[in-house]
């Protein structure tokens, strides 16, 4: 078998003589892909782990086009060896990826260079790897040959969290950015909303602070009273957070970062041990507003992370904030029927409600503690 | 005999090249496994036109380009460079190195004259035939005694079969250019529509008189005048092909091959009359050297598949290599190729319904011969006559003559094949 294909080799050569590569205008090929997969969480990490995409690809540029824009051919003799293009390795990465146009946000760096062969010849290929400021989007103004070949594109195929998108980058089109055409502001709100719905559900602090405080609230007498009180928490811990998540946002307070987190946990712990040695008993809703303060301060650091465009910032912080509240909505939505149908029941009032807030508290204060100390 | 001693030599050739090139030549998928060369004198890639006069001048014009880029005078005379060797070798990235060159004036609403002629004679290269006509207007408006922007603006014409437009185009330039020029431009124009036999006798006669005349002219004038010659030979061929005459439509594209052997339009035309009458292992040796140029390859898979010339996985090679050329313009959203493209489908793949819908799309674009024949024969084998309808009405109408069109226009309305 081996050698009859040999044989078809041989024969083909003979049809299609070596230089059957194809004239054509010139492209090179740029494939990205995106994964955004969030760290696993880990004790103190957990509360603060943010995704930080990371980028992995490569970048096809043919010889023939780079040794036009800066000369490959140090010998002159026409003829480009492997030798004559590793030599100038550093001069092609150099000269190839500030004319990416990668927006700050991203970084990317060359990790090697090896060979590839298209329809018209052979090309570098640059190795890439980088990543990206958690939530900031990849976005490409591409540049390549600009000023050389008005014909050359740049075939860009880019992939976030599996899901694909091409484009041919060049002439007058040569911004592309990742997971919308040309970055409309309902993608990007929509991220946003994204990235606060899954900040509530990964931000383990967060939830178990409104667990402590929703344990207890629907032991009161009836439906009616258990549910106003539970309206009432939630209420309170959401305007709170909103003021002071706005406030941060925009600037006009700054608190840092790490005295927040401690605090947030702290207050985490507190609401936790409240329901084991009662403190405040009827007025919870005035905990959950006040330490809701503290929270928001928290969300800000995530939001401040993601990496706001400049002009976008209201509708961030509003699309953001849209996004925590509906995540904690549904966690709201699944605890309380669950909690109000076994509130009567001795394993409920003792065990969930004394064990779990001592559970709680006693994780909460672990991260007091690595918080406080790092 | 000729091929039979070719073919051994290619093969002993072929045998010491196989271990070597086997990489080189197996159809690779979009993207492969890049990889690191074993050897550092391992030859990557092999550039074009190195360390010759030309390359030298090229340089200079660079620097010169690069220190006043937007001195329309040097830019235009760059681009000028470029389109040259563009349409020499087919190599397209030589218009985009053109454009590039024009890049401060290719929006403008009125570039200064040479610009404009030249943005003109790229907006035709891309098949812009709208636009180009737009520039060469404005141009022939602001220099009415410009003789290549009427020759040009002739040319898009008898592409576009605006054959009336083409002759009042040509007419123009008889004043202003010699008899072969304005004889060649005016035959081209009107063996279009109904008066082939007469163009023809006119345009060899007018090459004739200008066999007499050759010689004492100098550098450019003699270098423009060789292409001109060589653009009237062409055209003296096609016309004798279109006429049925193949023997002496094969002579002239001989005697053309002989002055300029690597001329792709050339050797496509040579190539199609030696296709149209079976002669597959002839086509094999005029192009195999050309393979480069799509449309070339294309003919030359064509007459392998055809000739049965090599073992069919061999001949599926070719046309994967050829689906990846028309892929790779695909993706970057280029038709220029709708009307090759249409023959692959049609000859290659034998998807007549494929190849139907692709020259019904370049018919919309031009209106050369090529592209009726195209539309009849996929319009033929996908039993679709109805198809073909407005083509034929057109031709009809124009009065357009060719040999193996006719036939093709005979069999769908009615005849016998």
């Amino acid at each position: 078998m081996i050698p009859l294909q040999a044989a078809l080799i041989c024969l083909f050569l003979l049809f299609i003589p070596g230089a059957a590569r194809a004239h054509k205008p010139s492209d090179s090929y740029l494939t990205l892909h995106v994964s955004t997969a969030p760290a696993v969480p880990d004790s103190a990490a957990s509360a603060t782990s943010r995704e930080r995409p990371v980028i992995d690809g490569r970048w096809d540029i043919a010889l023939r086009d780079l040794d036009f824009a800066i000369g490959l051919d140090t010998d002159g003799d026409g003829q480009l060896t492997w030798n004559e293009v590793r030599s100038r390795h550093a001069d092609i990465a150099g000269y190839a990826m500030p004319r990416l146009g990668l927006a700050p946000g991203c970084r990317l760096r060359v990790t090697g260079q090896q060979v590839d062969h298209h329809t018209d010849g052979a090309y570098t290929v640059l190795l890439l790897q980088g990543d990206c400021q958690p939530g900031a989007a990849v976005t490409i103004d591409y540049k390549l040959f600009a000023g050389l070949d008005a014909q050359h594109r740049g075939m860009v195929n880019l992939t976030v969290d599996g899901r694909s998108q091409s484009a041919v980058l060049g002439g007058d089109h040569t911004r592309l950015v990742a997971g919308g055409g040309d970055g409309g502001a309902w993608r990007q709100a929509s991220g946003y909303l994204r990235h606060g719905i899954w900040h509530i559900w990964t931000g383990y602090d967060h939830i178990l602070f409104l667990l402590s405080l929703l344990l207890p609230a629907v032991l009161a007498q009836g439906w009616r009273p258990a549910l106003a009180d539970v309206l009432r928490v939630v209420t309170a811990f959401t305007l709170a957070h909103s003021i002071t998540l706005s406030l941060a946002a925009l600037q006009v307070v700054a608190l840092p970062s790490r005295l927040i987190e401690a605090a947030i946990a702290a207050s985490v712990a507190i609401a936790a041990f409240n329901n084991i040695w009662p403190l405040v008993q009827g007025k919870r809703w005035l905990a959950a507003f006040a330490f809701g303060l503290l929270h928001g301060f928290g969300f800000a650091g995530v939001l401040g992370d993601l990496g706001l465009p400049k002009g976008a910032t209201v509708l961030a912080l509003a699309t953001f904030n849209i996004g925590v509240e509906l995540g904690q909505l549904a966690i709201v939505a699944a605890f309380v029927p669950l909690a109000y149908a076994m509130r009567s029941t001795r394993f409920y009032k003792l065990f969930l409600v004394k064990g779990g807030s001592a559970g709680i508290a006693v994780l909460a204060m672990v991260w007091l503690v690595e918080r406080a100390t790092v | 005999m000729k091929l039979a001693t070719s073919s051994i030599r290619s093969a002993a050739l072929a045998r010491a090249m196989c271990r070597a090139m086997a990489m080189v030549a197996l159809p690779l998928p979009a993207l492969s496994a890049p990889y690191v060369p074993q050897s550092g004198t391992e030859v990557l890639e092999t550039l074009p036109r190195r360390g010759t006069a030309a390359s030298a001048t090229l340089l200079r014009q660079r620097a010169q380009l690069a220190a006043a880029p937007r001195d329309p005078a040097v830019a235009a005379e760059a681009a000028q460079r470029y389109i040259e060797l563009g349409r020499a070798s087919s190599d397209p990235r030589y218009f985009g190195y053109a454009q590039a060159a024009l890049a401060p004036w290719w929006n403008a609403v009125a570039p200064p004259v040479p610009v404009l002629l030249l943005r003109a004679t790229l907006l035709q290269s891309s098949h812009r035939f709208a636009e180009a006509i737009r520039d060469l207007d404005a141009v022939t408006r602001a220099d009415p005694t410009n003789a290549q922007a009427w020759l040009t603006l002739a040319t898009v014409q008898v592409v576009r079969g605006e054959y009336d437009a083409a002759v009042r185009s040509c007419g123009r330039l008889s004043s202003l250019a010699d008899q072969l020029a304005s004889m060649t431009c005016l035959a081209n124009a009107r063996a279009g529509s109904g008066q082939l036999a007469a163009s023809e006798r006119l345009l060899a006669l007018a090459l004739q008189r200008s066999d007499m005349g050759v010689g004492g002219e100098a550098g450019a004038e003699s270098a423009s005048r060789a292409g001109l010659r060589l653009w009237a030979m062409t055209i003296l061929g096609e016309l004798a092909a279109r006429r049925g005459d193949a023997a002496v439509a094969e002579q002239r594209f001989r005697q053309a091959l002989g002055l300029a052997p690597d001329d792709s339009y050339l050797l496509g035309a040579c190539a199609d009359l030696l296709l149209d009458q079976g002669r597959h292992a002839e086509v094999l040796v005029l192009l195999r050297d050309h393979l480069r140029v799509d449309s070339l390859l294309l003919r030359h898979t064509i007459a392998v598949q055809r000739g049965s010339l090599v073992p069919a996985p061999v001949a599926a090679s070719a046309i994967a290599e050829l689906q990846a050329r028309f892929d790779a313009a695909a993706r970057r959203g280029d038709t220029i190729h709708q009307r090759e493209q249409a023959r692959f489908e049609l000859k290659l793949r034998h998807n007549a319904h494929a190849a139907l819908g692709l020259a019904l799309a370049n018919w919309q674009v031009q209106k050369e011969p090529a592209d009726l024949r195209i539309l009849l024969e996929a319009a033929l084998a996908a039993h679709d006559p109805a198809a073909a309808r407005p083509a034929l009405a057109w031709r009809r109408q124009q009065g357009m003559e060719d040999s193996s069109i006719a036939k093709l226009a005979h069999a769908l309305e009615g005849g016998a094949p």
